[in-house]
């Protein structure tokens, strides 16, 4: 707030406590590294949308050629429902594409092979090879190999497919000693010592001869 | 109705005349194409995909004209400049501009598809007719060749490769195609990288991607190069289709009926995008030489909670209130640049940032502040700006309404030291009467530095007797119990126990409806700016209460919506 009278007057005034703090700081750093799967994924579903229309374009024309498309079209499909349940960020808030749980639990099912991201990277690669075939494919292949790079990347970077589902709340039961309703009347000694007065017989008054509760 | 028009009308009137061009672009090139003559023989072989191609091809002209436009930053804050004369709703619109930026890229994709898939089933045809598939006249128009006295219609020449793989083949082998493919995919890329999730988490790969922009200028200047499309040329005796489509065998026998001749129509693109390319390249070259010029360190300050305190100078640098700046350290990266807002006000011989670790960029730099020594310059800083949003208009409205939402209170700072300033100096250009503050936060513990200049500006009002000048009211929206029985507790002291400020806190939300009509009843007939520095979701809530609230009757209480972009 206050302007200094002196222009070049340079200060590093650090607080001890937020210098605390920074050192906590210093370890985010090679935490908040890039995803190359969150690319991945949204532009292997692009191939398989353009994969799709490619397919949708070849067989509605007749083209020569046209079983290519047609390939393409159950091929692009199934890259669409593949990719479509987005995965969950190691770091930070996912986002959920609209719908996505129902797809998230088909492909969580597939185990391994959908988590792990090499099998996607040559799973793509192998799916675009046929769609080369014909030039209204040819578009959606280039971009399925480009997905697949992408997720190869992702692979050797250690990532993995890990799906986003709802938190599931734990159930607090209350603790088995609580059922009871307490059965001594207040002021209650500490349970260590009311152990021991079962023993000897004033202590025992204390005991309650009619239940409570229930 | 009414109060909808006055926030909302010239934003939907832009938006119409944008949408009414890209109609009329559309339906003019299609019926062009469709009716005219000198494309008969062209839609003889082609069908109606010819114009479905053309058309787009003229909306995809006009909205690569646009597209770069609204993130020519210096342009824009050129144009705010001049518009000082043309009222604040005018000045409103460039505040949109990525709104406008990505709408604009939303047909461009749109038309794109269409114009793939056009040309898709024109290679088709142009295919079939050369393999004589269709009629006579298809096969005798497609055999036409380029020789002295004769030009090819169809492009297709090569009849030797496989004929699945023709269309294939042409497409790689001519620029037209070539050039469309590498462009379709530039542009595929950059916009699966500028999806929300990737550009507000990962804004490298966002970033990086989205300069292949330069690819996809390159390769759409030389897109209709190819001269593919073709039309019937006159020539003398003149072709008359007419007369002569059902004559072929005596082409060129008869003087009524010549050998048609065939031309492509000149390469239209480059004269579309040449100015927005050339104005861009001169946006580029001012932001690389302002990035040279040395900017000197005031004051290093590591504020509590991860918020560095910058104060820099650069020679001939002039800002105003609730701008913002470009950064770049090329000791982090060479290429990055990263948008920060000013907290200095214009009356201060500095300018200075507030800097939260939010991210890679941010967390760097604070560790490198952390590891100067004791009075040492920081590391070299490119400086880009400054650049104008809507707060600047702040002075010219009689009451405003002022919301800060978490470390949206950041350009409020420069408005408010501002005022500080202009109060002490009794600035005529001072308009504003009154001002009302919204602080919402989770936890005000990272914006200390903030509650210490709302402390000072506080002394300052009451010392002259403008208590009344500034009304500001504090929304702790992540309480907890023991917030509340802490403040039950000090419920009888005379300053706040979070902020240690005269105004309480407030716990939760603020109720709108509430304060939007207190303002209504204190302030009966006047304009009213309401700024919004916070979430998009806080946005709609304040644009819609603005509508809601004002009265069209302009004798009374008017609400106009301001937002900061982020």
């Amino acid at each position: 707030m206050h302007v200094l009278p002196c222009r070049n007057n340079i200060t590093v005034s650090r607080s001890p406590v937020s210098f605390r703090v920074f050192r906590g700081a210093a370890s985010v750093i090679a935490m908040g590294k890039i995803e190359w799967a969150m690319w991945a994924n949204e532009q292997a579903l692009a191939s398989g949308l353009i994969l799709l229309t490619g397919g949708i374009v070849g067989v509605a024309g007749q083209f020569r050629g046209w079983q290519f498309a047609a390939y393409a079209i159950a091929a692009g499909a199934f890259v669409c429902l593949l990719e479509y349940p987005r995965s969950k960020r190691t770091k930070g808030t996912s986002v959920e594409r609209t719908g996505q749980y129902c797809f998230t639990v088909c492909v969580k099912s597939f185990g391994p092979l959908t988590r792990n991201y090499y099998v996607r990277a040559f799973l793509h690669a192998a799916l675009s090879v046929p769609a080369g075939f014909l030039l209204a494919t040819v578009l959606g292949c280039v971009c399925l190999g480009i997905a697949s790079i992408i997720y190869l990347a992702a692979a050797i970077r250690g990532e993995h497919w890990e799906p986003i589902l709802p938190k599931k709340e734990i159930a607090r039961k209350p603790d088995d000693s609580m059922k009871n309703p307490p059965q001594n009347p207040p002021p209650r000694p500490p349970p260590e010592t009311r152990r021991k007065r079962v023993d000897d017989l004033e202590g025992a008054g204390y005991d309650n001869p009619i239940p409570v509760g229930e | 109705m009414g109060n909808w028009i006055i926030n909302h009308g010239l934003t939907s009137f832009i938006l119409v005349v944008w949408m009414g061009i890209n109609i009329f672009l559309f339906v003019w090139f299609y019926l062009f194409y469709d009716l005219g003559d000198d494309y008969y023989y062209t839609r003889h072989l082609l069908g109606s995909a010819l114009a479905w191609a053309r058309a787009p091809a003229a909306v995809l002209n006009f909205n690569c004209l646009l597209i770069l436009l609204p993130v020519c930053r210096n342009l824009l804050s050129l144009l705010r400049g001049s518009f000082v004369c043309c009222g604040r709703t005018m000045r409103k619109q460039l505040d949109k501009n990525i709104s406008f930026h990505k709408l604009v890229a939303y047909m461009i994709a749109l038309m794109t598809a269409v114009h793939l898939i056009a040309h898709l089933l024109n290679v088709e045809w142009y295919n079939n007719s050369r393999r004589g598939v269709y009629d006579k006249l298809s096969t005798a128009l497609s055999n036409l060749e380029d020789t002295d006295n004769t030009t090819y219609l169809n492009p297709i020449r090569k009849t030797d490769v496989d004929a699945q793989q023709t269309p294939t083949y042409l497409v790689f082998t001519t620029i037209a195609g070539l050039t469309g493919i590498i462009i379709t995919l530039a542009l595929i890329l950059i916009i699966t990288s500028s999806m929300e999730v990737i550009r507000r988490s990962y804004f490298e790969v966002f970033w990086y991607t989205h300069h292949l922009f330069v690819i996809f200028f390159i390769g759409l200047v030389f897109h209709g190069a190819g001269f593919i499309v073709r039309k019937q040329l006159t020539t003398d005796p003149p072709h008359n289709f007419t007369l002569c489509k059902d004559r072929i065998e005596e082409w060129g026998q008869i003087p009524e009926c010549p050998l048609p001749k065939f031309g492509g129509g000149p390469a239209q693109t480059w004269w579309w995008v040449i100015g927005p390319m050339i104005l861009y390249l001169c946006e580029r070259l001012l932001r690389f030489i302002r990035n040279m010029q040395t900017v000197q360190y005031r004051k290093i300050v590591m504020h509590p909670s991860k918020v560095l305190e910058m104060q820099l100078v650069r020679h001939g640098f002039k800002m105003d209130v609730g701008q913002y700046i470009f950064l770049n350290c090329p000791a982090i990266s060479q290429l990055e640049w990263h948008p920060f807002t000013m907290t200095s006000a214009p009356e201060e011989d500095f300018f200075s940032v507030h800097i939260r670790s939010a991210g890679d960029w941010t967390d760097r730099l604070i560790d490198i502040m952390q590891h100067l020594p004791e009075g040492a310059q920081g590391p070299k800083m490119g400086v880009d700006g400054p650049f104008g949003t809507a707060s600047e208009d702040v002075f010219d409205y009689e009451v405003s309404m002022l919301v800060g939402a978490g470390i949206g209170i950041t350009p409020f700072a420069s408005i408010l030291k501002s005022i500080w300033y202009k109060f002490k100096t009794s600035n005529p250009k001072l308009r504003t009467r009154k001002i009302y503050f919204y602080w919402l936060c989770r936890e005000t513990h990272a914006f200390e530095w903030f509650a210490d200049l709302l402390q000072v500006l506080e002394k300052e009002m009451e010392e002259r007797g403008m208590g009344d000048f500034l009304t500001y009211k504090l929304y702790l929206t992540g309480w907890d119990q023991s917030h509340a029985t802490h403040a039950w507790v000090h419920f009888d002291e005379e300053t706040d126990v979070v902020t240690g400020l005269k105004q309480k806190t407030h716990y939760g939300r603020p109720v709108w409806d509430k304060e939007f009509e207190e303002v209504r009843q204190e302030n009966p007939s006047s304009v009213v700016g309401t700024f919004l520095c916070g979430p998009a979701v806080l946005g709609k809530v304040l644009e819609n209460k603005c509508a809601k609230f004002s009265d069209v009757d302009p004798r009374k209480t008017r609400f106009y919506f301001n937002k900061e972009n982020f």
